[in-house]
């Protein structure tokens, strides 16, 4: 598996990636338009190769209690779904994101709200950067732009799963996931070794040897005052996520008169939207988030300063353009495209 | 650990008595909460007598539930996870698949593994997943003060069925042992009580098989 | 052949709860009038007629109850 030109589908390059990055377990469950995840792992049979195991859940909600389960043993566990799957995942999520449970997810997600539509959209913003589910939490959010790096994602995102002790999310949609793009891949890691789980998560529930106390997963805490402790602990957790962790890419921003601000499949449409303004003489910019959480609040706000105008693009009612984390740009008055999803 | 009590112990063995029965080592000193006389404290000791007896402490992971025994992992002195109300099974199943040499059980209410999480009890019963699942039933939600359970009797008054549970109503009790064992993918289900001596330690010999069918 | 018993009661965790009381076959235990730290009517032997049948034990929630036995 050394790393070669491939041509592969957004879902198609998750699934690949889980096995070349070592990943233990997958759990998941069907659902349009992200099926390809566990269509591909199950073709290529990687408990034969690198030892990983799949499953097939009889549900979203068993299949994120699965990687509770798997993850909580210090191993690298994943799931996939698309929005209506990942709201029935939001109680996993908040026990996962409480328990300190290192794990990936992926989201492809779809027009909403209800069952929606099985067409790409971006209307999963504020679910995936605020939390989701009950309680004071967030998930590591990223998102990809290209099958190189719904690919490339897998990777980055068990780094800042096991760093943190934090659930990562990749925030994909039905655009990513369903076209096809070249690829390189990358060289397979190894799954970790016994000793390298024992060391990468002290923490983990394997069997307790005589050595050490037993170790617990839970997010459950009786007395409101260790809660309290733990809240703001997770609270410090993410304040250095958001000093250390955040991604974004800034294209044409240098001399720019107007910036988009757009992630996703949307950055690719103000992309070309860019370029056609480049062409007519208009001096326009793109800031492309890639971390949703953590929103790279303080970077837009330096390139805003010297522009004239911002125009935030996405597929949804507007969810983003909302977002607090943009109340820096207030004053330079950024517009917003948008498009609910699934249109 | 009480130092009079070591004392008399040492005592007694000096004067040529034999240990018949005393507390293992696999429960921790933690005082449980259930209430005076409640089988869970007694359900709790047996697994960890039959841990201790097959030397498996330290291979040996368990999943509590949400309901009276959500806190059961601060009694067993063995690495524990908590689970989601009703999800222990599919927890259970994904340490187990991932650690397929691992000694895995789930420690579960009647609310929890036949209401809420029946569908992940009998799938994971189905798909024959290596792993033993104890289903305390008492037949009520007792840690949230009574309610009706899918297990409350016909004509059993609870805190939501204060003039007793009717059929009409509320329909039948759920007979969990019964449908699990028309699941091909069961390997081993039984119903044992801890009401008296001889229940227990028919009980303690139940769990025991439980946890001896997982060895592979 | 015929057994003595004896039993140690870890008082300060019994909860009083009594299921022990009615499994002795010697009815060698009984609910103390006094109470543990707890405010439970802890369990107490009121004679020497234990056999070390660990019956008990068997039924005890909280494991306080050990057991000794030897020949006589």
């Amino acid at each position: 598996m050394a790393r070669e030109l491939q041509l592969m589908k957004g879902n198609e390059a998750i699934a690949r990636a889980m096995i070349a990055s070592g990943t233990d377990g997958y759990f998941g469950y069907p659902i349009t338009p992200q099926s390809e995840v566990m269509e591909t792992l199950m073709a290529e049979k990687p408990w034969e190769t690198t030892g990983m195991t799949v499953l097939q859940a009889e549900s979203e909600v068993a299949s994120i209690n699965m990687v509770y389960g798997g993850a909580a043993t210090g191993k690298k566990v994943a799931t996939s779904s698309s929005s209506p799957g990942i709201s029935l995942m939001q109680e996993g999520l908040t026990y996962l994101a409480g328990a300190e449970i290192p794990c990936l997810v992926v989201n492809v997600m779809r027009g909403g709200p209800g069952l929606g539509t099985i067409q790409p959209s971006q209307s999963d913003y504020f679910q995936s950067t605020k939390g989701g589910g009950h309680g004071d939490y967030q998930l590591y959010t990223l998102a990809p732009a290209s099958v190189q790096e719904m690919y490339d994602f897998v990777f980055d995102a068990w780094d800042i799963a096991f760093k943190y002790r934090n659930p990562v999310l990749i925030l994909s949609d039905g655009a990513i996931g369903q076209c096809m793009e070249k690829l390189y891949t990358r060289d397979y890691i190894p799954r970790w070794t016994e000793e390298e789980r024992r060391k990468n998560a002290p923490w983990g529930t394997w069997g307790k040897p005589a050595t050490r106390d037993h170790n617990i997963i839970t997010s459950l805490e009786l007395d409101s005052a260790r809660q309290e402790v733990f809240n703001h602990k997770l609270q410090a957790k993410y304040a250095e996520m958001k000093e250390k962790e955040v991604r974004y890419e800034m294209l044409n921003c240098e001399d720019a008169d107007y910036i988009i601000v757009a992630y996703g499949s949307s950055s690719r449409i103000a992309m070309k939207a860019m370029q056609m303004a480049r062409e007519k003489g208009i001096k326009v910019g793109l800031f492309r988030l890639i971390t949703l959480f953590p929103f790279p609040t303080k970077q837009l706000a330096e390139v805003a300063a010297h522009v004239k105008g911002i125009l935030c693009v996405e597929m949804s009612a507007g969810q983003m353009s909302e977002d607090r984390a943009l109340r820096p740009l207030r004053r330079y008055h950024p517009h917003s495209r948008r498009g609910p999803g699934g249109s | 650990m009480n130092q009079d009590i070591e004392a008399r112990k040492q005592e007694l063995l000096k004067e040529g008595y034999e240990e018949v029965y005393t507390r293992t080592k696999v429960l921790t000193d933690a005082v449980m909460h259930y209430c005076p006389g409640c089988g869970h404290g007694t359900t709790h000791r047996l697994i960890a007598e039959v841990i201790d007896e097959m030397g498996i402490q330290d291979n040996v992971v368990g999943v509590s539930p949400v309901g009276c025994s959500v806190l059961a992992y601060n009694y067993f002195d063995v690495d524990f996870q908590e689970a989601a109300h009703g999800r222990a099974p599919a927890v259970a199943t994904a340490i187990k698949r991932l650690n397929p040499d691992t000694f895995v059980f789930t420690y579960q209410g009647d609310g929890d593994l036949a209401a809420i999480g029946t569908a992940e009890t009998i799938h994971a019963a189905n798909r024959g997943e290596n792993m033993t699942m104890i289903f305390v039933n008492n037949g009520i939600y007792g840690m949230t003060g009574g309610q009706m359970a899918p297990t409350t009797l016909v004509g059993m008054r609870s805190a939501t069925t204060p003039y007793g549970r009717r059929v009409d109503l509320n329909g039948y009790p759920l007979r969990m042992t019964e449908l699990l064992s028309t699941l091909p993918g069961t390997y081993y289900v039984t119903r044992q009580s801890v009401q008296n001596p001889a229940a227990v330690r028919k009980a303690k010999a139940a769990i025991r098989k439980a946890f001896e069918n997982q060895r592979r | 052949m015929a057994f003595k018993g004896q039993i140690i009661i870890d008082t300060e965790r019994c909860k009083g709860c009594g299921v022990c009381v009615p499994v002795c076959p010697m009815k060698c235990i009984a609910l103390s009038k006094n109470v543990n730290g707890k405010g439970y009517n802890y369990t107490e032997t009121v004679n020497d007629s234990c056999i070390g049948c660990a019956s008990c034990a068997m039924v005890c929630p909280d494991g306080v109850i050990s057991v000794y036995k030897k020949k006589i």
